[in-house]
């Protein structure tokens, strides 16, 4: 039935897209092109809020995978109902000291990622990690997390890690392995030919056993790193300029005015979290005139893009040019104008080099992502130092992790030596360089001639598979260790658990062909800081304590004082850039980008990094920033690059049933159009140098044209239950190691064939209302009511709006404006006084579109705290994805015009109405509020009705379709937050404030109170003795967000800082749909950027 | 044309009406009626232990506090099972030799923990927090029960939530002052009230409930989050 009606349906065709772009110059905003050009189908899609049949398994082949995903978790399902039977109270021997049983315990450590550690606080009950937070005292999270570290728990407890240490299959003792170690080593002359391939290595102990250990009693082994995602250019570039290898350290805070040459300042990094908590400090409402200003030149559309003030799209190899530009206008000497780029590129040199000369010395910032060549990087240290800018904003110290430099390049000579059999013994930590070596250097081929292969890691992966000898690794949470952050801070990573699986880490084993064996890690660790904390350059440290308690404090602060790098006085050497201008001039030749000679860029993916995440189900699941694709990743273009390609736009064309495609589901749905989670796109064949690679077409606006962007990390043949299969393709097969990051010559081609892509882009459409609302610091001094305004405006497109837009050709009902403001929003007498006069306490959020960088933190904190299972790819595609908080992300603008494009994030959690749409249908009254005004979510009385969803405006209910938890997998359980409950098949749930954690909170306070009363021998007084503090209650996405953009507390207390700032900013504040008076508890502030009015005129081309 | 049924019928489709009716009903009742016995409730249930702890013994008898072995129930919402260390305590002094005592100190010696049979058992969906309640005067007897005079623990209260209702509506029913809070055998008659007559319960409830400034709290993410 449903077919008969797609084929009369008029399909969605380009001609129809681009007329509606014609008139599209108002401000509005959409989020997909489907959503632009509001095809019927579309209409179809948005107006029900479950697909077709959406209840139903109607694909045995999905419902195949599903039942991999969620393994044997549906034979319990039925049990749910009854009473459990009986348990165990297993007690300990001893109670260990201080820990109170079903108390949680934090403890400080850090999590390594490519070598750098972030500074966390780990959640422990009775023993379990279960939740990762910031810490606050280190330097490079500040209390903030990203996603990597929130999943990092999930990844412990993952059932595919490796469990055993054999040597060809047969399960061997760690003394078995010291042994053969040994012998290997003996037999090799000083070690010769025996290899170690790491990692990026930052942690100290680590170096010393290394460089003072194994290579002083084997001076022959080489060792050689790899690390596939990060780049050494910033390194020998600054080597280059200043005379040294260098790093550098923003200060952001310091900046009015940024100019990012396609550095992802807020997105990636080791310090992103530390940049981006600075960053929102000065993207601060209450100070608008000290604002700071973001340009970005970049390729792919990055969160710091989405965040710029300007945003120019450049394909990648562009940025040299741009960088040079921008030198020339701010009179570089030597540099002369370099040629090519667009007209619109060169005025917005102009414009961005004129202010950032007219600024004060020191006060401005430029940077550039480590991708870029060095040239780029050489250019922007002369740009800096013109400005003044080092030693002001931006600073300089010796590389934190060892051997700079060599850690992208030095992988090739492993394989030549491999292949002119050079290399006896290869030992390979962590690093799996049989999937990311690159496509041109053939590692698996050379790799297999070497005859002794052992490997450490996490997983039995790629490399493992090729190996003897496969050594299980412990995880962060569960063995000693230490690292340093990005500024050079060290911590000592504590474990939170004994090891699951396997015992040992790479430093016992180190330890072990020493001379000074059986040491085991804290040994090691406790040691070398001892020797540290002993030797003569620490002895001002040193006169205040003894070790041991030096040694106690540095752990549980989680950092150890006095390893913070020394800031480095620089010299910019003329000579050498001078050189690097001339070099550029004498190479430059201007190649206008076409589709026939495309570029490629690579980038390391924002869910599972490059490949080590690709198991962990949070985060594959988690949408990413601007393209909300989950599972997956796809080849990333502008539209007219689509165009000039011949990809078919049309998302509601029925999908072809060709061979090794996805196929039923589709039709039982009835439609594609990429509601609910599916949408069906081309596939792309992309050949570059004689490899090629079919990926899915995503279009991004704001991408540049003629440039495709890819993420790496996907396509893992041996990842793991969770991530092998279907998941994504292998971009490593297309990247060589010499043009790691961008390469031209790259030809793609139409395939015919369709993929489904689960991406959550148009779920939950909002019709267009003003949910998200952005204006500019110029555009709130002339009317500091125009948030108010553009609400009250509803669909229109509102002049008073701080944009300097026209009003387009919208004609506005000033008649109906008017009478939009004033008639009351209920016919019943306004009764809310009483109703909502929550005398203790009343729990509130706001949420602040400015400095929200769209990051996913929440999510995935939410994810953890609460429990909230993973669905799996094809549950996507039906819509049924269950996060708690999600981010929608809005597009403005014109689709084909990159530069003036923008793109907004709002996260939205449950809005937490007061007049709840959901709690007046429940039939069995599972949705209700509360003494203290939460819209409180019972999952024991919910019999699954769905009537709430259906009647909640902000659709952030999420219903448990089928038996999503895994209750079958043992080591999974172990993740769960023991104070939240684990739902179960048939159940709504959705976001509750962390009501645990409030509740928790209330209780200690009761107690607190209580105590107080009773010392002091008086009768308790309930609004005095049992306050909670404000800052006690500290929502999980609040916790984790780095811009700091969420804030939670208590309305009632007017000094507490949600209510202060309430009142402080209340111009920005707005609810989203408040017309439909459902009085929601979050609220939001509105966006404000601070855009240079010289290019917001001419870019925009009118005004 | 002949009636098709007989007059008896209609009084035939009556009782079978209302048989039905009856029937169904008296299900539905009984059904209500099942959920509350000992036998759906757990309740009166002793279970056997790998050691017969006695609590009338150590508790009736001896006088042991209970938060010598349940240390953590003023601070935290989990009462604890003591560790074997708790026994050994005193039973490294005496009855050192006793058969009984031998999974404890085998216990001790191999480090392999007591499995003990878990007779309280909560739905998981339940979030009760036992320092709360002994913070705000409800008595353990008030749940647990003369535990005092058990020799084995069964459970006391059918911990359906019609059970914890009961209180949570009118917490004056089992107030008790905070220093009566771990006495088995308190009786609101052993204090007097100002005018010297002896309280009841109803008295001294209401009394601490002012004084402690009880609230009645039945929201639902009050047990359930």
């Amino acid at each position: 039935m449903s077919s008969m009606n797609m084929k009369e349906k008029p399909t969605m065709d380009l001609a129809s897209v681009l007329n509606k772009l014609e008139s599209s110059e108002g401000k509005q905003y959409w989020r997909s092109l489907d959503e632009l050009a509001q095809g019927e189908g579309f209409q179809e899609m948005i107006q029900r809020e479950f697909p077709r049949q959406a209840a139903e398994w109607t694909d045995p082949v999905t419902r195949r995978r599903f039942l991999t995903l969620m393994s044997a978790s549906l034979a319990l399902a039925g049990l749910s109902g009854c009473r459990p039977p009986g348990g165990k109270i297993v007690p300990n021997i001893k109670d260990p000291d201080g820990v109170i049983p079903g108390r949680s315990m934090f403890f400080a450590t850090a999590m390594p990622l490519a070598g750098y550690g972030t500074g966390l606080l780990a959640e422990s009950n009775q023993g379990r990690p279960t939740k990762i937070e910031g810490n606050i005292d280190h330097p490079s999270s500040l209390g903030a997390t990203d996603v990597f570290a929130q999943a990092s728990v999930l990844g412990l407890y993952d059932p595919d890690r490796e469990a055993g240490l054999t040597y060809l299959g047969k399960p061997k003792s760690w003394n078995d392995l010291i042994a053969n170690l040994k012998s290997e080593l003996t037999k090799l002359p000083k070690g010769n030919g025996f290899y170690l391939l790491t990692e990026t290595i930052t942690s100290p102990s680590l170096i010393h056993q290394l460089e003072n250990e194994l290579l002083k009693d084997y001076p022959e082994i080489t060792w050689v790193q790899h690390e596939p995602a990060a780049s050494d250019n910033n390194i020998t570039g600054s080597a280059k300029a200043f005379g040294a290898p260098l790093q550098h350290i923003y200060q952001v805070r310091s900046a009015d005015v940024i100019l990012s040459f396609d550095a992802d300042l807020l997105g990636r990094g080791p310090a992103h979290l530390s940049y981006t908590r600075e960053f929102s400090s000065r993207r601060d409402l209450e100070k608008l005139d000290s604002m700071t200003r973001l340009y970005v030149a970049e390729s792919t559309l990055t969160n710091t893009g989405v965040k710029a003030d300007h945003r120019l799209a450049l394909r990648a190899m562009e940025i040299e040019r741009m960088a040079f530009l921008v030198a020339f206008h701010l009179k570089i000497e030597g540099v002369a104008k370099p040629k090519g780029l667009s007209a619109e590129a060169h005025l917005w040199a102009e414009v961005v080099a004129d202010d950032l000369s007219s600024r004060g010395k020191g006060t401005t910032l430029v940077i550039v992502g480590e991708e870029q060549p060095e040239s780029v990087h050489v250019i922007v240290a002369a740009i800096n130092d013109k400005l003044g800018n080092i030693g002001k904003t931006v600073s300089y110290i010796d590389p934190v992790h060892v051997r700079a430099g060599d850690r992208s390049k030095s992988l090739r000579g492993l394989v030549d030596d491999m292949n002119s059999g050079k290399v006896k013994a290869l030992f390979i930590l962590n690093a799996n360089p049989a999937y990311s070596a690159g496509a041109d250097l053939g590692f698996k081929a050379a790799f297999e001639k070497v005859p002794q292969r052992y490997r450490m890691g996490l997983f039995h992966d790629e490399t493992s598979r090729l190996c003897h000898w496969h050594i299980p690794d412990s995880h962060f949470l569960e063995s000693w260790g230490d690292v340093r952050a990005f500024d050079g801070t060290a911590t000592v990573i504590q474990p939170l658990i004994a090891p699951l699986y396997f015992g040992h880490n790479f430093q016992e084993l180190l330890a072990g062909l020493s001379s000074k064996p059986n040491r085991d890690a804290s040994a090691i660790v406790k040691d070398f800081w001892k020797n540290w904390y002993e030797s003569p350059a620490q002895t001002a440290l040193r006169s205040s304590v003894p070790f041991e308690k030096f040694f106690r404090r540095s752990l549980h602060d989680g950092l150890i004082e006095g390893t913070r790098a020394l800031t480095k006085l620089v010299k910019l050497q003329v000579e050498a850039v001078t050189a690097v201008i001339k070099k550029f001039e004498a190479s430059s030749e201007w190649k206008e980008g076409s589709k026939d000679n495309l570029e490629i860029t690579f980038r390391p993916d924002e869910a599972v990094f490059d490949g080590r995440f690709a198991n962990n189900g949070w985060l594959l699941e988690m949408p990413k920033s601007t393209t909300k694709i989950t599972w997956d990743n796809a080849a990333i273009m502008s539209y007219k690059t689509a165009l000039d390609l011949g990809v078919s736009l049309n998302t509601e064309k029925r999908p072809e049933l060709a061979d090794g495609v996805y196929r039923s589901p589709a039709r039982s749905f009835g439609y594609t159009g990429g509601e609910h989670g599916r949408a069906y796109v081309d596939t792309i064949k992309l050949s570059i140098q004689g490899r090629d690679l079919v990926l899915p077409v995503w279009v991004v606006p704001g991408h540049p044209d003629n440039t495709i962007s890819v993420q790496l990390g996907y396509g893992r043949e041996r990842a793991g239950k969770v991530g092998t299969r279907d998941v994504g393709a292998d971009v490593y097969k297309l990247r060589t190691s010499s043009e790691p990051w961008n390469a031209l010559g790259l030809k793609a081609e139409i395939t015919g064939k369709q993929h489904v892509l689960a991406c959550t882009q148009s779920h939950h459409y909002m019709e267009g209302r003003h949910l998200v609302r952005s204006g500019t610091v110029a555009g709130t001094k002339e009317n500091p009511k125009w948030v108010e305004a553009m609400g009250s405006a509803g669909e229109e497109h509102d002049e008073h709006a701080g944009h300097d837009h026209k009003p387009g050709e919208h004609k506005h009902d000033e008649h109906k404006h008017e009478e939009h403001g004033k008639t009351p929003l209920s016919l019943l007498p306004e009764v809310v006084s009483e109703k909502y006069a929550y005398k203790q306490h009343k729990w509130g959020m706001i949420i602040n579109l400015t400095t929200c960088t769209g990051c996913s933190a929440c999510v995935v904190a939410c994810q953890a705290e609460n429990n909230i299972p993973v669905v799996g790819k094809m549950e996507v595609t039906r819509g049924r994805e269950m996060h708690w908080i999600r981010i929608d992300r809005y597009f403005e603008g014109n689709p084909l015009k990159a530069n003036t494009l923008k793109a907004h994030y709002q996260p939205i959690p449950c809005q937490q109405c007061e007049n709840a749409p959901c709690e007046q249908v429940c039939p069995v009254a599972a949705t209700v509020h509360s003494y203290d005004g939460l819209n409180d979510m019972v999952y024991n009385r919910c019999v699954g009705t769905r009537y709430c969803s259906n009647n909640c405006p902000y659709k952030v209910r999420r219903f448990n379709f089928l038996q999503y938890t895994d209750y079958a997998s043992v080591s999974m359980k172990m993740v769960n937050n023991p104070d939240v409950t684990v739902r179960s098949r048939g159940v709504m749930e959705k976001c509750t404030y962390c009501v645990q954690r409030i509740r928790h909170a209330e209780i200690e306070a009761e107690k607190r109170g209580k105590l107080k009363a009773e010392r002091e021998n008086r009768a308790l007084d309930r609004s005095k003795d049992c306050q909670i503090q404000d800052g006690e209650i500290v929502t999980a996405c609040q916790a984790a967000c780095p811009a700091g953009a969420i804030v939670f507390g208590d309305l009632v207390d007017p000094n507490s800082k949600i209510a202060k700032l309430q009142k402080k900013v209340a111009n920005m504040n707005y609810s989203i749909l408040e017309e439909l008076n459902t009085r929601p508890r979050t609220t939001y502030l509105a966006e404000v950027r601070n855009p240079n009015p010289k290019l917001e005129t001419t870019g925009k081309g009118h005004g | 044309m002949a009636q098709a049924f007989p007059r008896y019928s209609n009084v035939l489709t009556w009782v079978v009406i209302s048989g039905v009716v009856l029937g169904a009903s008296t299900l539905g009742v009984a059904a209500m009626v099942f959920a509350r016995t000992p036998y759906a409730t757990h309740t009166q249930i002793a279970l056997t232990q790998p050691v017969q702890f006695s609590h009338a013994h150590h508790v009736g008898g001896l006088g042991i506090d209970c938060r010598y072995c349940h240390t953590s129930v003023e601070e935290s919402g989990y009462a604890n099972i003591p560790p074997t260390k708790t026994c050994m305590n005193c039973h490294s002094q005496i009855w050192v030799g006793s058969k009984m005592l031998e999974p404890v100190r085998e216990s001790y010696r191999t480090g392999k923990s007591l499995e003990w049979n878990k007779i309280h058992r909560l739905s998981d969906y339940v979030y009760f927090d036992h320092s709360i309640h002994v913070t705000k005067g409800i008595g353990c007897v008030s749940c647990h029960g003369r535990v005092d005079q058990m020799q084995a623990v069964y459970q006391n209260g059918t911990l359906l939530m019609e059970w914890c209702l009961e209180c949570h509506r009118a917490p004056e029913r089992h107030l008790r002052p905070r220093d009566q809070v771990f006495n088995m055998g308190f009786q609101p008659k052993d204090l007097s009230q100002e005018d010297g007559s002896p309280h009841t319960q109803a008295t001294l409830g209401t009394e601490l409930r002012k004084k402690y400034d009880i609230r009645s709290l039945i929201e639902c993410s009050t047990c359930h989050r």
